[in-house]
C-alpha cells in the first residue's frame, strides 16, 4: 500500500508479490502483514529510535547502525493486554520480540472510548463536569478544573479569590491521592505487593477529606464554571493539617521500602530511558518530561490560577529512566504537601462562586422566597447559562503532565466542540522508544513509570 | 538508606504581584501581535491567544517556520467540524471551511503558546502529516481522521485509533448521531 | 446409635451445602477493571476496606483459574468481544457482578461507544449502582452474591435453563458471520 492512503482497508489484500515477500499473522483483529527485518523502511526504524534523528534525503538507515543485535530474521509478535492485571487499564501492546528482547512495539488503545467529546456536545456547561471528571479517573478535579478554566475564560469573568483557593487546595490533595495510588499499582507491578496497600492506606486519608468536602469519593463534580459547588466544611484546617502531619511520615517509609532496595533499583535503574530531546520532540509532559532532565512545570512556566504565589521546587531528574521518575512522583507528593501547608495558611475568606446570577444558581432557601431565584435555578439547571462565541485553550500541569481543553462555542449553552488534551495520549506515544531494546519483563516496569490512565487517554 | 532525592531541583522564580485567575491574560505568555504579523498569515486574539489561520498550501512552510522560531514543543492538534455553526468569526482574508484543523504549539524556551487554524473544504479535508515535524503528532493527526475523516498524506500509519478498525463513519463529525439507546420513561429524545 | 459417643468431633451437613459453603467462602475475583470502578474495587482490596476477610483478595489474572468476573467500568464496543471471551475462558461455576452504572445500563453514556449494559454480553448475577458505587456498596453486592451462592438458588436458575443467558455469538473470522443473529433466551 502506498504512504498517501490511509490503511482502514480491512482485511487487507493479498496479491501474489505480496504474498511472495510478506508473511501474515492472523490474530484476533484481522490480518496482520510481517515483513522480514531487513525489509522494514528506514521511516519505520526512525520511528522506533525516536524521529528526531534527521536522515538525509534519500538516506537509508544502515541495518549496521541498530543497536540491538538480530540473531535471524524472524521475530515474535506478541500481545499484552487488553485485559492483564499490570497495564493500568485496557492498554493493548502488540510487542515484536527477539528472544525476550523487545524490538518494536505497538500501543492499541481505544478500549475505553467513551465518546466523552461528543457526549460533552449534548450536554450544557452546568452539567459539562459531570462528563469531563470521568476523563482522567485519578485526578477527576484536573478535568474539572480545566473544563471549569476553559469556560471562564470564554465568559470572560473571574471568581473569586477564596473559590480559587479552594481549587488550589483540592487539586494538590488530588495530586497527592494520585501519585500516592501510583506508587501503590508501580510497587505491585514491580513485586512489592504490600506497598500496594501501603499506598492506599494514605489515599483513604485523603479521600475522605473528599468525601467530607465534597460528598463523593471520585469524581466529584465539585469544581465548577463560576467557583466550586459548596464552601469548605468547618474544621477543615484540622482535616487538613492531620493529613499534612501523617502522610510526611509515611513517605519517609516508602523511602525505605522502595528507594534503597537492590530489586526495585535493579528494576527501574536504566530502564525505560528517554532523552530529553525524544520526550520534547513526543509532546511528552509531566513527569516524563522532567525525568529527562528539562524543568517545564506549568504550575511554574506559565502559572495559572496563584501558583505565582506559592513556594514550591520542580523536581527534575537526571537520567530518563524509571527510577527518575519514581523519585519525581515521590518528592512530587513532598512538594504538594508543602503547597497544601502555604494554602492552608493563606486561605482568604469569601465567596466560594461568583455572585453572577446567570452562571450561580442561588441558594436553595431562596428559591422558596423569591420568584427571581426560582426562574433563574430553573434557568439554569434546564437550559444552562449561554457562553459568548470563541475559542479558548487552556492547560494545567495534572500529575501527568499538561491537561488541556480547547473549547469552542456557538453562543448557546452547550459546547460546541469540547476537546480534551490528555497528558497520557501523548505520553503513550513514547512506550515503544521506551521499550526498544529491552526486555520484556522491562515492559511492565515502563508503562507504570509512564502512568497512563485510560479514561484519559481513550476519553 | 539513602533517600530518594533527585540530583537536580529548580526554586521558583519570584512571584509577579497582581495574579489574575484568567489563564493565559498575562502579557509575557502571548506573543505580541508584531510578532505574529511576522508570518504573512491573517491573525487574531481569541481570548488574549494569538491565532494564526493558515491556508492549506502554506500550512507546512508556516509551522515549518514556527518550529525554526523556538516552537518546539507541539501541544494539541484536534479538528473541529464547523457543518452547524457557518457563520463563525473570522479574520478578513480566511474564507471559512467545513473542517478545521487546530494546532496549539508551546515554546518552552520563551514560554509562549500559539495556535494555528487551517480550514479544510469538506471535498479536500487532506493536509501534510508533522510527523516528520513533530514526532508527537502521530497518535493526534490518528485521532483526527478517525473522529473526523481528516487525512494526513505522509503519515507512516494513518488508521483508526480510538474505534474498532473496521468501523464507518467518524463520530465527531456533526452529521453523525449521538447514537442514544431510547430510555424507558424519557420523553423527548433529544434534550436531556 | 453410633453418632453419640464422637463428642461433638465431626459435623455432618448435606455434601450440597458444604460445596455451596465452600463455594461462596472463597470466590475469586479475576481482574476485569477498567474504568473509574476499578479504582474503587481495587480500594475495597486494600486494606481499608478489606475483601480480603471474605477469602477474596486473591484478583486471579488469568480467568481460568477466577470464579468471579468483576465488570467494574464502561465497556466499549471495542472491548465487549474481549469481555465475552475472558468470561468464557471462566470455569463453571463462575458468577458476574456488575460494578456501577456503566456496566449495569451504560450509565451517563448513552451514545455509540458504550455499549448499554454488560447483560447484553454476559450474563450478569448482580448489579451494584453507583458512580462509582463506594467499596460498601461493592461488599453489599458481593455478600448478596454469596447469599444468593448459598441457598443455591442461582444454581438450579442455572441448571435449569442450560447456563445464563444464552447469547450464541459465531467467532469472528468464522463462517456465516456476516449473517449471524444473537440469539438471547430468557432462563424461565
Amino acid at each position: 500500500m502506498s504512504e498517501d492512503q490511509p490503511h482502514n482497508t480491512w482485511p487487507p489484500v493479498h496479491t501474489a508479490e505480496t504474498d511472495a515477500e510478506t508473511l501474515v499473522a492472523e490474530t484476533s483483529e484481522g490480518t496482520q502483514e510481517l515483513q522480514p527485518r531487513t525489509l522494514t523502511e528506514s521511516a519505520e526504524l526512525l520511528r522506533e529510535r525516536g524521529a528526531v534523528l534527521r536522515l538525509p534525503d534519500g538516506g537509508v538507515l544502515d541495518s549496521a547502525d541498530i543497536d540491538v543485535e538480530i540473531t535471524d530474521d524472524e521475530t515474535m509478535i506478541i500481545n499484552m493486554g487488553p485485559q492483564h492485571p499490570s497495564t493500568h487499564g485496557v492498554l493493548r501492546i502488540m510487542m515484536e520480540l527477539d528472544g525476550e528482547t523487545v524490538l518494536r512495539s505497538k500501543p492499541i488503545i481505544g478500549y475505553l472510548h467513551t465518546g466523552m467529546e461528543k457526549t460533552g456536545e449534548e450536554l450544557t456547561y452546568v452539567q459539562g463536569g459531570t462528563n469531563v471528571t470521568r476523563m482522567d479517573y485519578l485526578a477527576p478535579l484536573f478535568n474539572e478544573l480545566v473544563f471549569a478554566l476553559a469556560t471562564e475564560a470564554l465568559l470572560e469573568v473571574e471568581v473569586p479569590e477564596r473559590a480559587t483557593w479552594i481549587r488550589m487546595l483540592l487539586t494538590e490533595l488530588n495530586r497527592v491521592s494520585s501519585h500516592l495510588l501510583w506508587m501503590a499499582t508501580n510497587g505491585m507491578d514491580l513485586g512489592a505487593v504490600s506497598m500496594m496497600i501501603y499506598g492506599f492506606r494514605e489515599r483513604e486519608m485523603v479521600l475522605d477529606f473528599f468525601e467530607k468536602t465534597t460528598g463523593l469519593r471520585m469524581n466529584h463534580n465539585f469544581i465548577r464554571p463560576g467557583g466550586v459547588a459548596a464552601d469548605l466544611p468547618d474544621g477543615w484546617q484540622e482535616d487538613v493539617n492531620e493529613i499534612l502531619h501523617v502522610i510526611p511520615g509515611r513517605l519517609d517509609e516508602y523511602d525505605d521500602l522502595l528507594t534503597g532496595q537492590p530489586i526495585f533499583r535493579e528494576r527501574t535503574q536504566g530502564v525505560g530511558v528517554l532523552t530529553a530531546e525524544e520526550a520534547v520532540a513526543l509532546g511528552a509532559t509531566g513527569p516524563i518530561l522532567r525525568s529527562t532532565g528539562v524543568a517545564w512545570d506549568l504550575r511554574r512556566d506559565m502559572p495559572y490560577m496563584f501558583y505565582d504565589q506559592l513556594e514550591f521546587d520542580v523536581v527534575v531528574g537526571s537520567y530518563g529512566d524509571a527510577f527518575d521518575r519514581y523519585a519525581i512522583r515521590l518528592n512530587e507528593i513532598r512538594e504538594s504537601l508543602r503547597i497544601i501547608a502555604q494554602i492552608v495558611e493563606r486561605m482568604p475568606e469569601g465567596d466560594y462562586r461568583i455572585q453572577d446570577k446567570k452562571i450561580t444558581p442561588p441558594p436553595r432557601r431562596r428559591i422558596d422566597e423569591s420568584m427571581e431565584a426560582l426562574i433563574h435555578h430553573f434557568k439554569i439547571f434546564t437550559e444552562g447559562f449561554k457562553v459568548p462565541e470563541g475559542e479558548v485553550y487552556v492547560g494545567v500541569e495534572t500529575p501527568r503532565g499538561e491537561l488541556g481543553c480547547y473549547l469552542v462555542s456557538d453562543g448557546s449553552s452547550k459546547p460546541y466542540r469540547l476537546h480534551i488534551r490528555d497528558a497520557s495520549f501523548v505520553n503513550l506515544q513514547s512506550l515503544p522508544i521506551m521499550m526498544r531494546g529491552g526486555l520484556v519483563a522491562d515492559a511492565v516496569a515502563v508503562i507504570s513509570s509512564v502512568d497512563p490512565v485510560m479514561g484519559g487517554v481513550d476519553r | 538508606m539513602s533517600t530518594a532525592g533527585p540530583t537536580d531541583s529548580v526554586a521558583s522564580p519570584p512571584a509577579p504581584s497582581g495574579a489574575e485567575t484568567r489563564p493565559d491574560a498575562r502579557a509575557d505568555q502571548a506573543m505580541t501581535a508584531a510578532e505574529a504579523a511576522g508570518y504573512g498569515v491573517p491573525v487574531s486574539f481569541s481570548r488574549g491567544q494569538p491565532v494564526l489561520h493558515v491556508d492549506q498550501a502554506g500550512y507546512e512552510a508556516v509551522i515549518g517556520g514556527l518550529r525554526d522560531d523556538g516552537f518546539n514543543g507541539v501541544v494539541d492538534l484536534t479538528a473541529v467540524d464547523y457543518l452547524a455553526h457557518p457563520g463563525r468569526e473570522l479574520p478578513e482574508g480566511v474564507r471559512g471551511e467545513r473542517f478545521e484543523l487546530v494546532v496549539n504549539l508551546v515554546s518552552y524556551v520563551r514560554r509562549q503558546r500559539v495556535r494555528v487554524r487551517v480550514q479544510l473544504p469538506e471535498h479536500d479535508a487532506v493536509l501534510p502529516s508533522l510527523f516528520y515535524v513533530y514526532p508527537g503528532t502521530e497518535a493526534m493527526e490518528r485521532e483526527a481522521y478517525d473522529m473526523m475523516g481528516i487525512v494526513f498524506t505522509g503519515h507512516p500509519d494513518l488508521s483508526r485509533i480510538l474505534m474498532p478498525e473496521d468501523w464507518e463513519g467518524h463520530p465527531l463529525r456533526k452529521d453523525y448521531a449521538v447514537g442514544r439507546v431510547p430510555v424507558q420513561f424519557k420523553q423527548s429524545p433529544g434534550t436531556r | 446409635m453410633g453418632f453419640e459417643d464422637l463428642n461433638h468431633n465431626f459435623i455432618t451437613a448435606p455434601l450440597e451445602e458444604l460445596v455451596k459453603w465452600s463455594r461462596k467462602n472463597s470466590v475469586w475475583p479475576a481482574t476485569f477493571g477498567l474504568a473509574c470502578c476499578a479504582i474503587e474495587m481495587m480500594a475495597t482490596g486494600a486494606a481499608h476496606f478489606d475483601i480480603s476477610r471474605f477469602g477474596m483478595e486473591v484478583f486471579r489474572a488469568s480467568p481460568r483459574q477466577a470464579d468471579l468476573m468483576v465488570v467494574a467500568g464502561r465497556v466499549s464496543q471495542k472491548m465487549a468481544p474481549v469481555l465475552r471471551q475472558v468470561y468464557d475462558q471462566m470455569m463453571e461455576p463462575k458468577w458476574v457482578i456488575s460494578m456501577g452504572v456503566c456496566a449495569s445500563t451504560g450509565g451517563m453514556f448513552n451514545n455509540y461507544a458504550i455499549v448499554q449494559g454488560v447483560d447484553q454480553v454476559v450474563p450478569v448475577d448482580v448489579y451494584a449502582p453507583g458512580c462509582p458505587p463506594g467499596p460498601e456498596t461493592l461488599l453489599h453486592a458481593i455478600l448478596t452474591l454469596h447469599s444468593k451462592i448459598s441457598t443455591g438458588e442461582m444454581h438450579s436458575r442455572r441448571r435449569d435453563s442450560g447456563g445464563g443467558a444464552r447469547l450464541m455469538l459465531p467467532h469472528p473470522g468464522g463462517a456465516g458471520y456476516e449473517d449471524a443473529h444473537v440469539e438471547i433466551r430468557t432462563p424461565h
